[in-house]
């Protein structure tokens, strides 16, 4: 059908297909996660930003993977990392880095900011869910813009927003609250932000209650840190003192 | 012969295109003024995404959209609105006055009738008179002009309350922009007492002839 005929005073760019849903497809299909990732944790500092995720990729509950990386270094600015099903953070990954390179091959010395991906990233997983076949995934993107650290999240229908400590799935529950905690602990004691160090001391320490009860963690992790001027991911794997296990009572 | 086997109908798996994000909006016209206000805690669930996302939107010098509900939603209609009203000032060279925003919102929300925006959204501004002015919707577009609402989370528990103290006002008497101040607040702080969705903070603007003024009140963070 010609897209003028479609078009209604409500679309502001006619995109084609909007009223195309799975609805009228026989086989529906992206529709539940297979290969999964468990949760992603991202926290503010005072120059800059830390993410950390573990390297397991479960297919339900077997530990399928256990070395697939999901921090992505997107440029010198900008890094992201992502949970859910892994195929879909490849294919978003494969897409970012079509886009950096194209960037790149400008030469102008421009390169894409956190907030532009942040919302990016929400513009094509609302669009996906729209249809009905979304991606099974939530990002987290950090990055330094204009001298002010930036830490966003999307989730699998597009919600967008952005906040000093971010923690996804079994994350939110067991170590948000830890983040949250040493947050607002050292602004009201010094009325600063965390330093560097003490941000990927709290990530360490969320991983290693996070691998205590989230059954699909794994001790093999990965932290990302970006600063105004720097960008690396560090290779981490945790010592567990399981030694506490024998203090748990009341699930014999 | 057919050799395929026949496996039965693709099972019916379900995903959820539509979250409610909680939230709140109360806002109230007055005869040179008009204020709207929102909490600032975004949710689902049992668990607080963050609690400083204000969900206001200023469309122009006089028009501020305040929307509720599903935020995906949220995020990509007040995009499409402010798209639209960018497009309408290179063409016009015109700012959009609020009562032509209130249409293009109604129409842009029943383009999606089928698939509805999961929004409800108040516009104030002022009129071309410089009257305070006030459009409540419902999800699929339906628009009303009133002098004061509550939508969201906490739509039905502060709208009673907002029916109490303005419910019988006449042009005699109107709302000043103190006393609607003060029903914000008030409103705001009892239903954070009440809705696990609303909290944190409240963000209000009040529109007037000289510009949009903005204020913050602390709610409960539990």
């Amino acid at each position: 059908m010609d897209i003028k005929q479609q078009w209604i005073p409500g679309n502001f760019k006619s995109v084609p297909d909007i009223g195309h849903t799975a609805q009228h497809d026989v086989v529906q299909h992206g529709w539940t996660p297979i290969t999964t990732t468990t949760s992603v944790l991202g926290v503010v500092f005072d120059s800059g930003v830390a993410l950390a995720a573990d390297t397991l990729t479960s297919y339900g509950s077997m530990a399928c993977f256990q070395n697939n990386p999901r921090i992505l270094t997107v440029n010198q600015n900008i890094i992201v990392a992502a949970a859910g099903e892994y195929s879909d953070y490849q294919f978003i990954r494969d897409v970012v880095e079509e886009k950096v390179r194209t960037e790149k091959s400008l030469n102008d010395g421009i390169s894409m900011k956190p907030k532009a991906l942040h919302t990016w990233l929400s513009r094509v997983l609302y669009n996906r869910r729209t249809k009905m076949k979304p991606l099974w995934s939530t990002f987290l993107v950090a990055g330094v813009q204009n001298d002010v650290p930036f830490l966003g999240e999307i989730d699998k229908l597009g919600t967008a927003f952005a906040d000093e400590q971010i923690a996804s799935g079994y994350g939110a529950y067991l170590a948000l609250p830890l983040m949250r905690k040493a947050i607002d602990e050292k602004r009201e004691k010094f009325n600063s932000k965390l330093t560097k160090d003490e941000a990927i001391d709290l990530l360490k320490k969320c991983m290693e209650v996070l691998y205590y009860r989230d059954a699909r963690s794994h001790d093999k992790y990965q932290i990302g840190i970006v600063t105004k001027d720097s960008v690396e991911t560090q290779n981490l794997a945790l010592k567990p003192r399981w030694e506490v296990a024998k203090l748990v009572q009341g699930y014999e | 012969m057919d050799t395929i086997i026949d496996r039965g109908a693709p099972k019916a798996r379900n995903f959820e295109p539509y979250a409610s994000n909680g939230g709140s909006i109360v806002a109230i016209s007055g005869k040179d003024f008009a204020i709207v206000a929102s909490d600032t805690r975004l949710s689902e669930g049992y668990m607080i995404y963050t609690r400083k996302q204000s969900k206001l939107f200023q469309l122009s010098d006089k028009s501020v959209l305040g929307c509720t509900g599903c935020w995906c939603d949220t995020l990509s209609l007040t995009n499409i609105i402010q798209s639209q009203l960018k497009s309408y000032l290179y063409d016009h060279n015109t700012i959009m006055q609020p009562n032509s925003i209130a249409q293009l919102l109604s129409t842009l929300l029943y383009s999606r009738r089928f698939f509805p925006y999961y929004v409800y959204n108040v516009l104030a501004g002022l009129d071309s008179n410089g009257e305070g002015c006030l459009y409540s919707y419902d999800p699929v577009g339906h628009c009303e002009k009133v002098n004061y609402t509550a939508g969201g989370s906490s739509g039905v528990l502060m709208q009673p309350f907002l029916d109490s103290w303005l419910g019988n006002r006449t042009a005699e008497n109107p709302v000043t922009e103190e006393e609607a101040l003060s029903l914000v607040k008030d409103a705001f702080t009892a239903a954070g007492e009440r809705d696990i969705y609303t909290g944190d903070e409240v963000v209000y603007n009040i529109i007037k002839k000289d510009g949009i003024k903005t204020g913050v009140v602390q709610l409960r963070k539990d």
